[in-house]
């Protein structure tokens, strides 16, 4: 048996593992990390459109702080989201954003005079200050009051992804690469680390750690056709809901992106609505403005993918051999503007439907794109019920993003989660608390039973079963009955499809009968695992009986925050239970910095919680009081709702801006 | 297109798995129908599920951004996941990449060979002192024009065509390649990274790094992401001679 012993073992090699990573190392703590593929092939590599940081440089930015880019992730989430880790996030995305500058990011920069931009379908002209020359510029994206959205052309999360893998490798972290995390080693309600599987070799390691924290980003490939990258399987939400005592948070809560290309369902960024690009229908008509007459393309992305459906199934839709789909239209951006600031977008328009965009629109539909759910945490990133197992990034649901994350907040969060996440795992192995305590015997318990699992994916069976078609069975579930729209009947039929091909699923064979690098093996436990999220997913979806965000039920049409201004907790206590354990959380309004709320979008179908108003009122006059006294907006923002003691020191700074300065 | 009878592709592979060395080296042919807009990552999934669950191949993004794809399709390197089937014959020859470690069948091992490079150029930013970034003020303001310049470099996404293509890493076992000397063009012109051009040349001024280049261009032919690399690599090499001249 392969044991090897580390400080903090991280699982998941994307931005945030990275980051997590550095942070830790930097505090002194030894440090693996595991991954699939080379760190910088993960899936952060994808994000094209940029990085929301209220550093307000360039003009349409003017103004902005930490204040507006919280009001506007709260109002995105559809009050889902915790306020506290939200104010942590907002103080702490400008800092991220200069670190990586440091680091090398070559962040697209404040170009001085005039310039020319596409708003609302017209041309305007822009004014850039001097004294903005040279910093990093920003651009325009759906549901923010500010152009906030940093980038570098449309490869950011590239250059951000290689800016902080250079940066690890100067900091000499241990990666293994290759490595699957196959199930968490825990004890007494503490996680002790990981079987990890070779998978070139077959070879199972235990890696044994004092704290261990998964990074593994989405789980969007449970649905046919996603953005995602194809290893975003959930494999990291899976074995931590396989410990039977970490829970995962809000699994239903899923985003589909409006603009995704027909049919192979790659992204294309947000940036081309932000810089000015339309949407338009089988007429060639710009439909948003009749649905949502203020920010028209520019609503949240949960709003735009719902209305571009509803325009869709009133036959406006362009009709094509893979179904329905609408047009994206950047070519009144100009060929100069498409070739310097959305250049991927270009490239995978040529390479893959060979089409023009500076030249003919894009034929687009909403698509999978982000898993607003994932392993439950608190605001430090640990587990609520698994001492020692932590979570960051698109993985985690601390819960930044509640029903709907905004455009440019998720690469945002995965440095951000790293960076506050390898603080808080550094001072727990700072403690005696942390050291290890567990017997060989324990690590060979679980290891052992790994390999059993992987021998019997290879025994011969009767009525064997083969794992692609339950994964296609599954996939097309997801699609067609827990999308974007969701009902009662599809999903209690998802459910109980679902569940029937878990229990298929037990009785998969491998046919190719090598334990060594071997795809159809590894395919054969994924499908298992992925087939227990999609069930928490769609149960998840069943349960709650409203529409909230991206949580879209045509039978409850209201946002209910009477009952459901909750989080849902999905966990899978037997191995041998057939459908997932849920729970709920309840989200506390007293506390809260803004309460429930209109969104602004549509008509205001919200069920009030009476508690809503009692605290609003609450809020109102705080401020109103300090004003009175001149307090300034840290000093309000504090006395409604105090979060800088939950906050690591060396992020509770002030940031600086053109118009903010910090006193020498 | 859509009225047409679809074409019948046969798409032969160069199987090995080094982990059973005893089973030869072989070309496999399957032959699967066409479908509108197919692309080989679309093809080799299809043969995967449909003939051969065993079949080795990396993909990761499968829209031309993350590099794992590179293989040898019809002898040219280049990425699988954004080369249409429509663009091919109907008879499709696929081969790992060569000169780095195979794992299987058309999985190779690029990362090892990547971080190695990495490690070996210290491809990252070198401050002056290791003092922390001070993230509360405002940031180093940049040229605007000089960040385009950067990002232009730095859009290489490590796939390995380059060397695949090249004639020099055919020969040379340690040459660093174009990847290796457009990170180097990348690290020279930001002003972030305080070592100059001495400390280049001690990294790449000999026959593994700037001087073991031919100028064949078979990188820039290869590269799939069209970065200018004959002209970075050209420039680079004027710099690197004043500095032979002057060590």
């Amino acid at each position: 048996m392969r044991v090897a012993y580390t400080d903090v073992l991280v699982v998941g090699g994307g931005l945030a593992g990275l980051r997590c990573a550095t942070g830790v190392k930097q505090r002194g703590h030894d440090v693996v990390l595991l991954t699939l593929v080379p760190p910088k092939r993960s899936h952060s590599a994808a994000a094209q459109g940029g990085m929301q940081a209220s550093l307000g440089n360039c003009s349409k930015g003017e103004g902005d702080n930490e204040d507006i880019h919280f009001a506007d992730t709260i109002k995105g989430s559809d009050w889902g989201a915790d306020q506290d880790v939200a104010r942590m996030f907002v103080n702490t995305a400008p800092k991220a954003i200069r670190e990586l500058a440091a680091w090398g990011v070559p962040w697209t920069r404040v170009h001085r005079g005039d310039h020319q931009a596409i708003i609302n379908a017209k041309k305007v002209t822009l004014t850039e200050k001097d004294e903005a020359h040279g910093l990093i510029t920003a651009r325009d994206f759906g549901g923010t009051k500010k152009w906030r959205t940093c980038y570098t052309s449309d490869g950011t999360g590239h250059s951000m992804l290689y800016a902080m893998d250079n940066k690890a490798q100067e900091q000499e972290i241990t990666v293994h690469e290759r490595m699957e995390a196959m199930a968490l080693i825990h004890e007494n309600g503490r996680c002790y680390g990981a079987v990890a599987r070779n998978l070139m070799t077959g070879e199972l390691v235990a890696y044994i750690a004092k704290a261990t924290s998964i990074a593994t980003g989405g789980y969007g490939r449970i649905y046919a056709v996603s953005t995602n990258a194809v290893i975003c399987q959930g494999m990291g939400q899976a074995i931590a809901l396989e410990t039977g005592i970490a829970t995962l948070g809000n699994m239903e809560a899923i985003q589909f992106h409006p603009t995704a290309i027909v049919p192979v369902g790659i992204l294309t960024t947000e940036g081309c609505r932000g810089d000015g690009g339309l949407l338009t229908d089988v007429d060639g008509y710009r439909f948003m403005p009749d649905y949502e007459p203020e920010k028209k393309e520019l609503a949240s992305r949960d709003v735009v993918s719902r209305r571009m459906v509803e325009h869709m199934r009133k036959g406006k839709g362009v009709k094509s051999r893979y179904g329905d789909h609408l047009w994206l239209d950047i070519t009144i951006l100009g060929r100069e503007h498409i070739e310097k600031n959305l250049r991927e977008v270009k490239d995978i328009c040529m390479s893959f439907l060979g089409i023009d965009p500076a030249e003919k629109p894009i034929p687009v539909r909403p698509t999978q794109h982000y898993s607003m759910g994932g392993i439950r945490t608190d605001y430090k990133g640990e587990s609520q019920t698994l001492k020692g197992l932590y979570s960051c990034g698109e993985a985690a649901c601390w819960d930044l993003h509640g029903f709907n994350r905004l455009g440019g907040n998720s690469v945002a969060e995965t440095v951000v989660s790293g960076m506050l996440q390898a603080e808080h795992i550094a001072d727990y192995c700072d403690t005696e608390e942390s050291e290890i305590d567990i017997s060989t015997k324990l690590i060979k318990e679980f290891v052992d039973k790994e390999q059993a699992k992987l021998d019997y994916l290879l025994e011969p069976k009767e009525n064997a079963e083969s794992a692609y078609p339950l994964r296609r069975a599954m996939e097309n579930i997801m699609m067609d009955k827990v999308g974007i729209f969701r009902n009662e009947k599809d999903l209690q039929d998802a459910v109980d499809e679902l569940e029937q091909l878990l229990i298929r699923s037990r009785n998969i064979e491998v046919k190719h009968k090598t334990l060594t690098a071997n795809p159809e093996l590894f395919n054969a436990y994924r499908v298992q695992r992925m087939l227990k999220l999609a069930l928490c997913v769609a149960k998840g979806a069943l349960e709650r009986r409203e529409s909230r965000g991206a949580h879209a039920r045509e039978d409850y049409l209201e946002r209910n925050d009477k009952d459901f201004l909750n989080r849902t907790l999905t966990s899978w206590p037997d191995e041998n239970q057939t459908m997932p354990t849920i729970t709920y959380e309840d989200i506390d309004i007293k506390s809260m910095e803004l309460p429930p709320g209109f969104r602004g979008y549509g008509k205001d179908m919200t069920i009030t919680n009476p508690e809503s108003k009692t605290r609003q009122d609450e809020v109102d006059k705080i401020r109103e009081e300090l004003e009175a006294k001149s307090a300034d907006r840290f000093e309000i923002q504090s006395a409604i709702m105090e979060y800088k003691s939950k906050l690591p020191d060396r992020y509770n700074g002030k940031n600086e801006r053109l118009w903010e300065r910090l006193d020498d | 297109m859509t009225n047409e009878t679809p074409r019948l592709l046969k798409i032969s592979i160069l199987r090995y798995n080094p982990q059973i060395p005893e089973v030869k080296p072989s070309v496999e042919t399957y032959e699967l129908e066409e479908g509108d807009g197919m692309t080989l990552f679309i093809a080799l999934n299809e043969i995967r599920e449909r003939f051969d669950p065993s079949l080795k191949f990396d993909f990761v993004c499968r829209a031309g951004i993350c590099g794992s794809c590179s293989m040898l399709i019809n002898g040219k390197p280049t990425l699988a996941c954004r080369t249409l089937t429509a663009n091919l014959d109907e008879e499709i020859n696929l081969a790992p990449l060569p000169l780095f470690e195979l794992i299987g069948d058309l999985s190779i091992h690029t990362g090892n060979w990547m971080r190695g490079l990495n490690e070996r150029l210290e491809a990252w930013i070198h401050e002056e002192d290791q003092k922390e970034v001070d993230f509360d003020r405002l940031e180093e303001k940049m040229e605007p024009a000089l960040a385009e310049e950067i990002y232009e470099t730095d859009r290489c996404i490590e796939c390995g065509c380059c060397v695949a293509g090249c004639g020099t890493a055919l020969m040379r076992n340690d040459f660093v390649g174009a990847v290796g000397l457009n990170k180097i063009a990348r690290f020279r012109l930001d002003p972030r990274d305080k070592r100059d051009d001495s400390d280049y040349y001690d990294i790449i001024g000999d026959e593994d790094g700037i001087f073991g280049c031919m100028s064949l261009m078979g990188c820039e032919d290869s590269c799939p992401k069209e970065l200018p690399l004959q002209s970075k690599l050209a420039y680079l090499r004027r710099k690197m001679v004043v500095m032979k001249d002057e060590k």
